[in-house]
């Protein structure tokens, strides 16, 4: 029998964290507020105390500067998890993420691994306005040498650092910040999880819903209010987002025929444009019915909540999508 | 300084220059492509500085930097054999001129984003403390680099958390084309490394002697205290940005009245004078040396070229277990 106890997901980053401190005298986490402030989120609360200022290292807001550094340490030995307090400063560090973590074992022909874990939060949803609240996941998946990371679940936001700390290639790690309060259950016995793969949350016959991040709880949602509806949907967390699991996703939609991709990232150039693009390339015939996209309408984010909500695929918009594509009445 | 001594850095300047002199010429003839540097004129920079590390400390430097590669002992073989994009290369051809490596020999790039290197010394200064070892980095960049806000950023962690790098800033007093003054506000570079409380020392970078010298106590003194330090060393490029470069910003004149300034005459007249070295001695180490080059040449033309099956390895390492 399975045991399982509630944790919310700051918890369950924090509990990821901290496993990571004790088991590896390499790993330190560094950041802008990760100690005296207890991280940005209240991720690291405590853990300064715990751990020593040796391991848990507040930084100046140079982004740029302590994600290169991060990458330095990394490929002098070290196991560093830099945390970019959300992905919004992200790109003030994208010249080193993208010229030098993504890039420094191919330009030296293999002699140097860069095995650092960069943590982002990221996502829409706290009425924060356009420039915090980007969802800027398919960026970072369009560069060779990166591995994407997101964590849609409680599962995973416990168990995603330890396997990414594993990696000797430069891994970033997606955080939702909407969802650092909500408490879910997760399996106490299942201690790893398989970063390398997709995860299909809900077995189906009917409709494939690929997603991730912040969609997934809501395509769970909308497909447990479809299911009460007779409609059995699967839903396809892709959780990795470079390189992406093809197979999972193409045996998904070989199986129910249909799919529908959901992501809050702007629509075009984005995680389901391409997602899309490899159905239609691998399992074209397998269709039968167009590929539906519902993503980030192309806006900055306003600041009113009904303009936030509506930027953004809602449960309705998924449930109705998916009764369309099924000629459900 | 021992007659041997002097007479091996003479050697490795001279190397530089020929080796440099060289590219060139298999640059015109399409032998090399892409971007290509030259260092000619700021030898005593890179021989001067290095001379003062261990085989232990690590290096980083810019897309000038087939100076600092051979300094440092990577062989010109290696070095030509990547130009020419061959699979023998340091880099196994991967990177070409402006992205030399060699782990074995702590020669971490080769990195042609101009400052982007500088974090990565910091970040590789800070795990050599954490590790307790005794070793420092040295991160070599041009002055057009003290501009970019990672200068800024790398000079406040570095003397925030007491790493030991040596920041070496060789001022060419180009970036490119615009000259310092266009590109500075304040034209002593070393007051950019106190403003962060860090020991910042200028040289002149045309006197090898004074290089070593300064190389030598900044080393000493890091070693020492683990903490960073500044060392501005003023240069000139006697050679054209790259080789796309028709020179409009400058006067013929200036780059004359630099090259009275040649590192490797004075060096040469200096050994002379001290009675290190005879003329015939270096004309001993001059013939070394074109055959040295000439053996490069040589074996990055019979160099091999990867198979373009190959083409996405180094992507991501070999055995990835996630």
């Amino acid at each position: 029998m399975k045991e399982i106890t509630k944790i919310t997901y700051r918890e369950a980053l924090k509990q990821g964290v901290r496993e990571a401190l004790q088991n590896d005298e390499r790993v330190f986490l560094m950041g802008e507020d990760v100690g005296r402030y207890g991280g940005a989120f209240a991720v690291s609360k405590g853990l300064l105390q715990e751990f020593g200022e040796d391991k848990i290292m507040d930084v100046p807001l140079s982004e740029s500067g302590f994600v290169g550094a991060g990458i330095g340490a990394a490929v002098a030995g070290m196991k560093p998890i830099v945390e970019v307090m959300t992905v919004n400063f992200g790109l003030l560090a994208m010249d080193q993420i993208v010229n030098n973590a993504a890039t420094l074992l191919h330009m030296s022909g293999g002699q140097m691994n860069v095995p650092v874990v960069i943590r982002m939060g990221c996502g829409i949803g706290r009425q924060l306005a356009a420039q915090h609240s980007h969802s800027w996941e398919p960026l970072f998946a369009h560069i060779p040498g990166l591995i994407v990371l997101s964590a849609g679940t409680h599962e995973d936001a416990r168990h995603m650092l330890a396997k990414a700390l594993k990696s000797p290639d430069p891994v970033i790690v997606f955080e939702y910040t909407s969802m650092l309060n909500i408490e879910k259950e997760i399996p106490v016995n299942i201690t790893r999880v398989d970063i390398s793969k997709a995860k299909v949350r809900k077995v189906g016959k009917d409709i494939s819903i690929i997603t991730y991040g912040i969609g997934v709880y809501k395509c769970m949602d909308a497909a447990n209010e479809l299911a009460s509806i007779g409609i059995d949907t699967e839903v396809v967390d892709l959780r990795i987002l470079r390189p992406l699991d093809e197979e999972t996703i193409l045996a998904s939609v070989s199986k129910t025929h249909k799919a529908l991709i959901v992501e809050d990232a702007w629509k075009s150039v984005s995680i389901s444009s391409e997602i899309s693009a490899r159905i239609m390339e691998k399992i074209f015939y397998e269709l039968d019915a167009p590929v539906l996209r519902l993503a980030g309408v192309e806006v900055p984010i306003p600041y009113p909540l009904h303009l936030e909500d509506a930027s953004v695929p809602q449960k309705n918009d998924i449930i109705n999508a998916v009764k369309k594509m099924l000629n459900h009445d | 300084m021992k007659a041997e001594e002097g007479q091996h850095l003479l050697y490795q300047m001279q190397l530089i220059r020929r080796f440099e002199e060289k590219s060139a010429e298999q640059y015109t003839k399409a032998k090399i492509r892409g971007f290509l540097h030259l260092y000619i004129g700021e030898e005593a920079v890179a021989v001067g500085v290095i001379q003062a590390l261990t085989d232990e400390d690590s290096i980083l430097s810019t897309y000038r930097e087939h100076g600092h590669a051979l300094a440092r002992g990577l062989s010109a073989e290696s070095v030509m054999a990547e130009m020419y994009g061959k699979k023998e290369g340091c880099s196994m051809g991967r990177g070409g001129s402006m992205h030399l490596f060699d782990a074995s020999k702590r020669f971490y790039g080769g990195n042609a984003i101009v400052s982007g290197h500088l974090p990565l010394a910091v970040g590789m200064a800070l795990a050599l403390k954490k590790q307790n070892k005794k070793n420092i980095t040295c991160c070599f960049f041009g002055e057009g680099a003290a501009a970019e806000g990672e200068f800024h950023e790398s000079m406040n962690l570095a003397a925030l958390w007491n790493v030991p790098v040596l920041f070496v800033c060789e001022n060419n007093l180009y970036a490119m084309g615009t000259a310092l003054k266009y590109t500075h506000s304040i034209l002593e570079l070393e007051k950019k490394g106190m403003a962060y409380g860090i020991d910042s020392v200028a040289v002149d970078g045309m006197n090898l002697m004074a290089v070593i010298n300064a190389a030598n106590k900044a080393v000493t003194k890091i070693k020492k205290t683990g903490k960073p330090y500044f060392l501005v060393c003023n240069t000139y490029r006697f050679r054209a940005h790259s080789m796309f470069d028709a020179e409009l910003y400058r006067d013929k004149s200036e780059v004359e009245e630099w090259k009275k300034r040649d590192p490797i005459a004075i060096f040469k007249k200096y050994l002379l004078q001290e009675k290190l070295t005879t003329e015939q001695e270096i004309a001993i180490i001059e013939a070394r040396i074109e055959s040295e080059v000439q053996r490069a040449v040589d074996f990055a033309e019979s160099g091999t070229l990867e198979s373009i099956e190959d083409l996405t390895k180094f992507v991501y390492s070999k055995k990835t277990e996630l």
